[in-house]
């Protein structure tokens, strides 16, 4: 449900700051001069039509847009008073702690459900002791455990789509990020599936800062603490979901909430 | 028609016959047969039929030429290790030995080297260099084999009799197959040259097939702080491995039939001997020297089951492989269907 009495973002403690990001695609200025501040432990959501920059925009939160070749990044992005594009910051180690869920459900086909929630781990060559503990724990976390708890040794994309979503949600989890970006999390699912994603989300943002760009904006309106709206590479407005879907101060945001182009 | 003919009781829809009948003035514009397709079809259906006889045809062709050789040695040819065409004595195993233990020791050498090459072409490298360097992989497969051949004698040979050898013997000399005289030319010479000729082909089968694995597997892996090493070992090889095993076999087909360029290199002695740097001989390469001078026909009838030999052992080595693949599908499929299983409950 929509909170109404929300402070505006900046007088919250902020989880990333961002300033004066710019990101390129080879000669392409994808985002331009984007500044705004990610309120802690809140769900902040991104809106925007298609090819705004939505997705661009999370991937420089956790340094995987310069994995696309030619892309380019300018701007500071800063974390624990740390800017992640210091030359000192290891990208490898930002992207644990900045977790990233995709729109289609991706769990390793190779791997099975207990391997997958394992699998940040492993890649990171840890060897956890109590690695049951972890699984279950992990797999409870995102209500998935009841359901598969006797079939962990089975493959993860045997699983439906919410629940290959909710165990790419728990792969994250196990990592222990501060962030967790979610770019379109839902779009794949059905409605059912849908809505029981947002109910663990509502649950989740007592400890995480979550960032989810979403193309429905009903769903922004459902979930969201903080809405951030992207036209054409631009940052135009960035508020309490309340305001940007009842009082925007920009008449673009307003146009585009109420449906008339987009 | 068939619930018409099955349950006559039932009240038929309108069957097909009486449609065409009534319909033929009426329809016949509709009606017709494609008669290119039909062509298309056939000729089709007949290159299919004929590879599956080409095949069948060959392996009878070469049991009836071997059939004196086979009724005069019988089992004991695959065994025997003498080879004197003079005093008509002919046993294949020096040959088999020589075959098999070259290919798979190049596959040992080319394997590594290969799958080093994919994981660069297809995962590191900058993509401006991809082209170029995959384009010079796969020309290195489009040398003729007699290139090679030549290559290794003028080149390779004096190398690894001089430098290669001499080290091998100093450092592992204790082993035995690293014991004996430095000639150059030898197992370990045709090893070598097939390893060679064999590294293109597997490197970019392999990388074709990394490059198959969805874009979407590497990025869970990235986003979830791996290194690019860790993303190659976890996320992209583990969907790679049947491919990249598929890229084995043909690369052990292909030394398997080599001719040319081992026997160039591999010293023609028909020996069994545990040391590398020995001469050996091959299948393939016993064929090519002696067939053409064969008079007697006890000869030509040997060699020809050398022939059906090579064939086989093609054959075996192939299916074992293929059941390696297999096998890796086989799991998956288990979990698959253990899964369906579970959830249809
Ligand atoms: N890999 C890429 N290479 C070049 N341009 C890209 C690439 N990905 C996205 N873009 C461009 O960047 C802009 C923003 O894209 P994106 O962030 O994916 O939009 P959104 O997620 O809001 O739909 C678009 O104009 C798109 O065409
Ligand atoms: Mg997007």
């Amino acid at each position: 449900m929509m909170q109404s009495n929300l402070p505006a973002p900046s007088q919250l403690p902020a989880r990333i700051v961002v300033e004066d990001l710019n990101a390129y695609f080879g000669g392409a200025h994808a985002l331009h001069h984007i500044t705004a501040q990610i309120p802690d432990k809140k769900l902040t959501a991104i809106i925007g039509p298609s090819g705004c920059g939505k997705s661009t925009f999370l991937r420089c939160l956790n340094r995987m847009h310069e994995l696309v070749a030619g892309a380019r990044v300018s701007g500071r992005v800063v974390m624990d008073d740390i800017d992640i594009y210091d030359k000192r910051v290891d990208p490898v180690r930002l992207r644990r702690r900045v977790g990233m869920v995709f729109q289609k459900p991706n769990p390793f086909p190779t791997m099975s459900i207990r391997e997958n929630v394992l699998a940040g781990l492993t890649l990171n060559g840890i060897r956890p002791k109590d690695a049951d503990a972890i699984v279950q724990h992990t797999l409870e976390r995102v209500a998935l455990w009841t359901e598969v708890k006797d079939k962990l040794h089975n493959s993860g994309t045997s699983l439906s789509g919410g629940q290959q979503q909710r165990l790419c949600i728990a792969r994250v989890l196990a990592v222990q990020p501060s962030v967790i970006l979610l770019d379109e999390p839902c779009s794949a699912l059905d409605p059912i599936a849908t809505a029981r994603i947002e109910e663990l989300f509502a649950e989740l943002k007592n400890e995480y800062t979550l960032v989810m760009v979403t193309h429905n904006m009903q769903q922004a309106a459902r979930v969201s603490d903080y809405t951030a709206f992207f036209y054409m590479g631009d940052l135009v407005e960035l508020d309490t979901t309340q305001r940007i879907f009842t009082n925007p101060k920009v008449s673009k945001t307003e146009e585009y909430v109420t449906g008339r182009f987009g | 028609m068939k619930t018409a003919a099955n349950a006559p009781s039932t009240v038929d829809p309108p069957a097909p016959a009486s449609f065409a009948e009534k319909g033929r003035d009426k329809w016949g514009a509709l009606q017709g047969v494609h008669w290119g397709d039909k062509i298309f079809h056939y000729t089709t259906g007949t290159f299919a039929i004929l590879v599956l006889a080409l095949p069948l045809l060959m392996m009878v062709m070469l049991i009836a030429a071997s059939r004196l050789s086979i009724t005069n040695f019988g089992p004991a040819f695959l065994v025997d290790t003498q080879w004197d065409p003079v005093r008509e004595e002919f046993g294949a195993l020096p040959f088999i030995f020589g075959t098999v233990v070259s290919s798979l020791l190049a596959l040992l050498l080319a394997v590594p080297v290969s799958l080093g090459l994919a994981i660069f072409l297809s995962e590191l490298c900058p993509k401006k260099l991809r082209k170029p360097l995959g384009f010079f992989s796969e020309l290195l497969a489009a040398i003729p084999s007699v290139v090679y051949g030549f290559w290794g004698i003028f080149v390779m040979l004096p190398w690894l009799r001089d430098s290669v050898q001499p080290a091998l013997a100093r450092w592992f000399g204790f082993l035995p197959i690293f014991q004996g005289q430095a000639l150059g030319f030898g197992m370990l010479a045709a090893a070598m040259i097939l390893a060679i000729m064999i590294v293109p082909t597997i490197a970019s089968i392999s990388r074709d097939v990394l490059r198959a694995v969805p874009d979407t597997e590497r990025e869970a892996a990235i986003a979830l702080g791996a290194t690019p090493w860790e993303t190659i070992r976890h996320a992209v090889l583990p969907m790679a491995k049947s491919g990249i095993l598929g890229a084995v076999i043909l690369g052990l087909n292909r030394a398997l039939g080599e001719t040319m360029a081992v026997t160039m290199v591999i010293g023609n002695r028909p020996k069994i001997s545990a040391s590398l740097f020995d001469p050996s001989h091959s299948m393939a390469s016993v064929i090519a020297n002696e067939l053409i001078e064969a008079e007697k026909d006890i000869h030509v009838s040997s060699l020809s089951q050398i022939a059906l030999l090579l064939f086989g052992v093609a054959l075996v080595m192939n299916l074992g492989a293929r059941w390696l693949v297999s096998g890796v599908k086989r799991r998956a499929a288990k979990i698959t269907a253990s899964v369906k299983l579970e959830t249809s409950k």
